[in-house]
């Protein structure tokens, strides 16, 4: 019985040997992604899996009232009207905003897209007696929605939202909420988890098929409300790959033919077998969250002496170029960059600071991950830091752990970790509020937010609070260049890197623009040998 | 013999018990929350607090565990935090495709394996005793991921012949192991199973041989004049029980899914959903795939137990 187990094998191998890989998968117009996800993004509005849920699910299956405009890489992306039209503050209550929706829009379901829907999906995600409360969905989309306190209908197809403080930001908070179909959900009677198998929404893709924890497969909804973006490929299939060398091997045998995330070390294979590798600034940092109530960084000597001392070139070289200097918490292409000041590489000025400041070697404790979202490749950046730092005076210990176990220490805050003086967590910073203010204002302290190490300073409360205020565009520019550049004078971070976001597709991939975004639009993708 | 199997079922039900507590107990010694999945990284302290509530995370640990006993006793083992899906077809989907990878790859590594050991416990101290043990010496040290790998690179990238991941053009629901565009995504990371228990079994087999030659009934049955090949097989049976209880623990953990193997080619089984439930600590997952592996290794060792008593009657009688 063995043997012939064996022979079957054997001829299998054989078989196998005479036969290059046949496409069947690749047939026609499928794009087919590996993803750096562990897992499916859930399907039931706001996506987990971080951004790259929203990237391939959220932002397909779904639209926000507002979206990202995605179709060009040569600057930072910015809102554009989604399932709004258009939306402004209410002169006489600056508590109040009013959209107007788009007329005509369908769900996937053949529903019509009206207020009452709208309405419908905030209350299902911050009300927790509505029988549409989703505690899934209200922790995912809860820092989206943590100031507005309440939507309602104006007509068929205005809605008013109201929000906790007059917040000039809040038409970039809304274009992270997804809008689903009540239809569909009260057709399934609000069970969430039939729904992950059948959604329904409005974005330029309908749901086929899934194979939980496997692949997704997503087709054009030919009848999108924006002609420009009905997708030019016939199907969309994502898959989570989170080995990066799992990855690369997909994209080179054909199994896939695009990969997010290659790995520094194979860019030069990927070249060499003719894939396109794709790059793009984005509004990405990787830095190092301080602690301001105890230990060497409250002093700003210090925490200026730590930016002097890292030499951000040799960091560039030994990802092979796949990152850009960080030195500031959002990357230069940002409109509100600014001109802040710049801590160019200079262990002599970082070890005088440190010296001026008593703290010679100056000992310090950083939390670090071995892997996860965003984080680049947190190990080998980690030590290369700890031996700039050392070289310029420091006396740096790296506590590693794994992500979830770091995701834990931010969350909690400096109060309950006083031990670290920084927490190397990279951000997002898409936003404004993403991007600046959430590090800063005293109202975000953890753990009731992203401020983990408790800065404050009432000067920079009071600039937070102007620019949430200012509801005049350029007036609010000016003032969120000016909190950007005051971060930077007073190094609120240790800054190191912004990543490039690399892709690798092959040569059958055709159309597609890197947008400098998180998000990216895959409608104009076609896939021809 | 009823008394006896009776007897090893009931053994069973403390395994299980403590398999749980400490499951569970492990789960919450490590740092990390339980509600990874449905939180995101920038989730404040208010937002955690509603979301334990909602899903019961916010009762004390051990009520906790009473409250899963009880589902888990009336065959209800939850639902994924992840997913929303019960998690008893969580882990028997994910089993199903383990076991397809374990249909092939234990048949290869026990032959494999056993004649290697018999050959080079046959001819203890001579070259082909050398080259066995040196080969098995080589099997047990080699990573298995690391070999998956290298059988990728050349088999998929390089040479394009097999496909590098996944479980087929539609994924395991649409898998036809009768279909060669199916059937294909089975060969690398069967092979690669397969080497980690042939050195192991090789190793037993050749130690259980060579000691089984020295006994007096091996120089009995040459007295009576009987040929090398009926001696042999005589040493072959009574060296069977060591081997058959090192090749029912192999078994046991091949039907667990190789967490690496399965990682190193997304294949969807019990090791992949395992990994995933311990990254996302997914506690219902976590809880019911780790329970379910254990009873499988309970009954696989009860079924070697069993056949060893049908070799060797002298342990029944112990």
């Amino acid at each position: 019985m063995y043997r012939h187990k064996l022979s079957i094998i054997g001829a299998a191998l054989a078989f196998g040997a005479g036969l290059p890989l046949a496409d069947a998968a690749r047939a026609g117009g499928t794009l087919t992604v590996g993803m750096t996800a562990g897992d499916l993004p859930i399907t039931t509005g706001n996506p987990d899996q971080g951004f790259e849920g929203y990237r391939f699910v959220g932002y397909n299956l779904y639209d926000s009232l507002v979206l990202w405009d995605l179709s060009q890489g040569s600057k930072a992306s910015d809102i554009k009207p989604g399932l709004a039209t258009e939306w402004q503050v209410d002169e006489a209550d600056h508590k109040r905003w009013i959209f107007k929706l788009r007329q005509g829009v369908k769900w996937h379901d053949g529903c019509d897209f009206t207020a009452d829907d709208v309405v419908w999906n905030i209350r299902r995600s911050t009300d927790e007696k509505a029988p549409e409360f989703d505690p899934a969905q209200f922790a995912q989309s809860r820092i989206y929605l943590v100031n507005t306190a309440g939507a309602s209908k104006i007509d068929g197809h205005t809605v008013a939202f109201e929000t906790k403080v007059p917040d000039s930001l809040f038409p970039y908070e809304i274009s992270y909420v997804m809008m689903i179909s009540p239809c569909r959900a009260k057709e399934l009677k609000y069970n969430w988890g039939e729904y992950a198998l059948r959604p329904s929404g409005t974005g330029p893709y309908r749901f086929d098929r899934m194979v939980p924890h496997q692949r997704m497969e997503l087709v054009p909804n030919t009848g999108y409300w924006d002609k420009a973006r009905v997708p030019k490929q016939d199907r969309l299939v994502l898959v989570p790959m989170p080995e990066a060398s799992t990855r690369t091997a997909a994209l080179l045998s054909g199994q896939v033919n695009w990969i997010e995330a290659p790995s520094p070390d194979a860019l030069e294979r990927l070249k060499s077998a003719g894939m396109q590798v794709v790059t793009n600034i984005y509004p990405h940092n990787w830095t190092y969250q301080l602690n301001f109530v105890n230990g060497p960084f409250t002093d700003m000597r210090i925490r200026q002496a730590a930016n002097y001392a890292l030499n951000r070139e040799d960091m560039k070289d030994m990802l092979n170029g796949l990152m850009l200097e960080g030195y500031a918490t959002i990357p230069p292409s940002m409109p509100y960059f600014g001109h802040p000041k710049l801590y160019k590489y200079d262990p002599e000025k970082a070890k005088a600071l440190l010296k001026e400041a008593g703290c010679l070697p100056c000992k310090v404790t950083f939390a670090i991950s071995t892997s996860g979202s965003g984080q680049m490749q947190p190990l080998p950046m980690n030590e290369l830091v700890k031996s700039q730092m050392d070289a310029a005076g420091f006396e740096v210990k790296l506590e590693p752990m794994d992500w979830n176990a770091l995701l834990d220490v931010a969350r909690a805050g400096v109060e309950k970790y006083p031990q670290y003086n920084a927490i190397n967590i990279s951000r997002q910073t898409q936003d404004p509020y993403n991007a600046l203010i959430r590090h800063v204002w005293t109202a975000q302290w953890s753990p009731g937010g992203s401020n983990w190490g408790h800065y404050g300073n009432p000067e920079m409360d009071k600039l937070v609070k102007a620019i949430l205020s200012e509801f005049d565009a350029e007036k609010r520019l000016a003032l969120l260049t000016q909190l950007n550049e005051r971060m930077n004078e007073e190094a609120v971070m240790i800054f190191v890197a912004h990543d490039l976001n690399p892709r690798a597709l092959s040569p059958e991939v055709h159309g597609f623009v890197q947008a400098q975004s998180w998000f990216q639009d895959l409608t104009p993708v076609s896939v021809a040998p | 013999m009823g008394k006896y199997i009776l007897r090893r079922i009931l053994y069973a039900i403390p395994i299980a018990f403590g398999v749980s507590v400490v499951c569970f107990a492990l789960v919450y010694i490590a740092p990390g929350d339980p509600l990874q999945t449905v939180v995101p990284p920038d989730a404040t302290a208010e937002t955690i607090e509603v979301v334990k509530h909602a899903y019961g995370f916010d009762k004390p640990i051990p009520v906790q565990f009473v409250i899963w006993l009880g589902h888990v006793l009336t065959g209800d083992f939850g639902t994924s935090i992840a997913t929303r899906r019960p998690v008893i077809l969580e882990v028997s989907e994910a089993l199903a495709n383990t076991s397809l990878l374990a249909l092939f790859a234990v048949p290869i590594a026990f032959f494999t394996g056993y004649t290697m050991g018999a050959v080079a416990g046959s001819f203890p101290g001579r070259w082909i005793d050398r080259l066995v043990t040196g080969a098995a010496v080589v099997g047990v040290s080699l990573p298995n991921y690391w070999l998956g790998i290298v059988l990728v690179i050349v088999f998929a990238v390089e040479s394009l012949w097999l496909p590098a991941t996944g479980m087929g053009p539609s994924g395991s629901a649409g898998f036809d192991i009768l279909e060669w565009s199916n059937a294909k995504f089975l060969i690398l990371p069967v092979v690669t199973l397969a080497m980690i228990p042939v050195g192991v079994i090789a190793r037993t087999t050749r130690a259980a041989v060579a000691e089984m030659r020295n006994q007096d009934f091996v120089q009995t049955l040459r007295a009576k004049g009987l040929t090398e090949w009926a001696v042999a097989r005589h040493v072959l049976k009574n060296a069977m029980p060591p081997v058959l209880a090192v090749m029912g623990l192999q078994f046991g953990y091949l039907l667990g899914g190789s967490i690496l193997v399965e990682t190193v080619f997304t294949w969807p089984g019990s090791g992949f959903l395992l990994s995933k439930a311990i990254i996302n600590r997914d506690v219902p997952v976590l809880q019911g795939t780790i329970l379910t592996l254990a009873m499988i290794f309970v009954a696989v060792n009860l079924i070697v137990d069993l056949l060893q008593s049908v070799i060797d009657p002298r342990i029944r009688r112990g």
